[in-house]
């Protein structure tokens, strides 16, 4: 039993010690051949040259309308900045993807519905895409490539001024960033 | 231009006169001649030769344009002062009617932007990190009270216009925002969530101390001071609908004036009697008045598209 225990402690000191190792890594020397970063995952970085490590998906998963990537809406409850459950597998996966390629930026874009003021819901809107934020930071992405935005409830995604168009207007919207 | 003021109970004659007037300036004087007419009935100063701002938005989602317009209160004469693919928000007067603030995402994202309305010329004035947002215009026209989320999230700071100079005022882990001032430019009143949902709180800038100044109901925000300091409207929450709501600030007593689902951005005419405001009808933005008796309500005539965030303008010839 005790065996089990210390076991598992040691397998997440490795792993946790493997992170920082591999993100001071690319904060201190971006040029370095990226392969030799990657010794520690070599039968995916022959795959994908520039896969960083976990190096969850293939470059082109965000073209490809099959893959879980393709999903880029979250969406709110009335009035709140809370990350509901249903969306946390989506975020880990574009956290995935983040990690893999640390050279991509994304844009996470918050919006409202329509309801009470314009400059408190501007702020709603901020509120949400930090959630998402946080929860990105949480998984390893580095901060400088999140860009939080907020449009509060001035671009709505339905038009429409009933329930129906209110949630599909509560959302945060991940846009990767092009170079 | 020809008028008559009557008295019909008394067969009086109140008010006359004639003078000539260049067709382009009939409408103009006809505003000035209504002034006048109002304030013999009612001892205040007429309202009507003033101009109002607010904001259009028209096309479907991928493709809207906004733009920002100056018309007489009547919503004639309209001019375009700013055309944009990108949204722009919360147009502000400043005192003396000569300038505009106002937010613009044209750099996509909230940015605070001043725009000289005769001459044309502007300037962003505040894009820090984060939002950028709800300016208003310090009664001596020097200053700008403003939201910005620099230091993590929605503060009030205000903004010295000559230097540049940048002052935090409130400092609260939840949103602070949509300042205005008191008349006596000492005070402002602003919406918060630090009790859980917005209130509206009143800050002393000297002591910096504030206190909750709204009770009623979970929703209350957007305030906007009457020019006497005695009356602040705002959108308040009733029973699931937005409406206009007056809170007088001796009493505390606060009276819902309007009856719609979806108000918001109330603006108080410069004599204090009107509440122009925001509003839903038929599924399009449009613009409403309402005495701030709550008696008297009216749509306001305007073109096609969307209309929002109407704000009035000072008297003309205001003094900074």
């Amino acid at each position: 039993m005790n065996n089990y225990f210390y076991g598992g402690l040691f397998a997440i000191v490795l792993l946790v010690g493997g992170c920082a190792t591999t993100a001071d890594f690319y904060e201190d020397d971006l040029d370095m051949d990226s392969s030799a970063a990657d010794s520690s995952d070599v039968d995916i970085t022959a795959l994908e040259e520039d896969c960083k490590d976990p190096c969850a998906f293939p470059r082109g998963a965000l073209e490809d309308p099959e893959s879980v990537l393709s999903a880029r809406l979250v969406f709110f409850d009335f009035d709140s900045a809370e990350i509901k459950s249903e969306y946390q597998e989506l975020l880990l996966a574009h956290a995935q993807y983040l990690l893999s390629y640390p050279d991509t930026r994304i844009r996470l874009e918050g919006h409202t519905d329509e309801r009470g003021s314009r400059e408190y819901n501007l702020a709603l809107g901020e509120a949400r895409s930090k959630s998402v934020r946080r929860l990105l930071l949480l998984q390893g992405v580095v901060d400088s490539n999140i860009n939080v935005v907020s449009f509060g409830e001035e671009l709505p995604m339905d038009l429409g001024h009933d329930e129906d168009a209110w949630k599909q207007n509560r959302r945060v919207e991940l846009v990767y960033e092009e170079d | 231009m020809q008028y008559q003021l009557f008295d019909v109970l008394k067969a009086k004659q109140l008010w006359s006169g004639s003078y000539p007037v260049p067709v382009d300036q009939l409408r103009n004087h006809a505003h000035q001649i209504s002034d006048k007419v109002y304030e013999i009935l009612t001892g205040e100063r007429g309202a009507f030769n003033t101009r109002i701002a607010y904001v259009t938005a028209s096309g479907k989602p991928a493709n809207r344009e906004f733009r920002l317009e100056v018309a007489d209160t009547d919503g004639y004469n309209a001019k375009t002062i700013l055309r944009s693919n990108n949204p722009i928000m919360s147009p502000s007067w400043s005192p003396d009617g000569r300038h505009l603030a106002y937010v613009s995402f044209e750099n996509s994202r909230s940015e605070v932007w001043v725009h000289a309305v005769f001459e044309g010329k502007r300037e962003v004035v505040a894009n820090f990190k984060g939002i950028n947002g709800a300016p208003v215009w310090s009664p001596d026209g020097r200053k700008l009270a403003l939201t910005s989320s620099q230091n993590g999230n929605p503060d009030i700071y205000l903004l010295d216009l000559a230097s540049k100079r940048l002052q935090q005022l409130t400092r609260n882990w939840a949103i602070d925002t949509e300042p205005a001032w008191m008349p006596n430019g000492k005070e402002i009143i602003f919406t918060s969530g630090r009790g859980g949902g917005p209130q509206l709180y009143h800050m002393e800038l000297e002591t910096g101390k504030i206190s909750r100044l709204t009770r009623e109901g979970r929703y209350n925000a957007s305030a906007a001071i009457s020019d006497d300091g005695k009356t602040i409207v705002m959108v308040h929450r009733d029973r699931g609908n937005y409406r206009i709501a007056a809170l007088d600030m001796k009493t505390r007593a606060l009276r819902i004036l309007t009856d719609g689902r979806l108000d918001e951005s109330p603006s108080f005419a410069p004599n204090g009697s009107i509440v122009l405001y925001a509003t839903e009808q038929m599924g399009q933005g449009v613009l409403a008045a309402v005495s701030i008796d709550g008696r008297t309500r009216q749509y306001l005539a305007f073109a096609d598209g969307e209309i929002r965030e109407p704000t009035w303008g000072p008297f003309p010839n205001s003094k900074q």
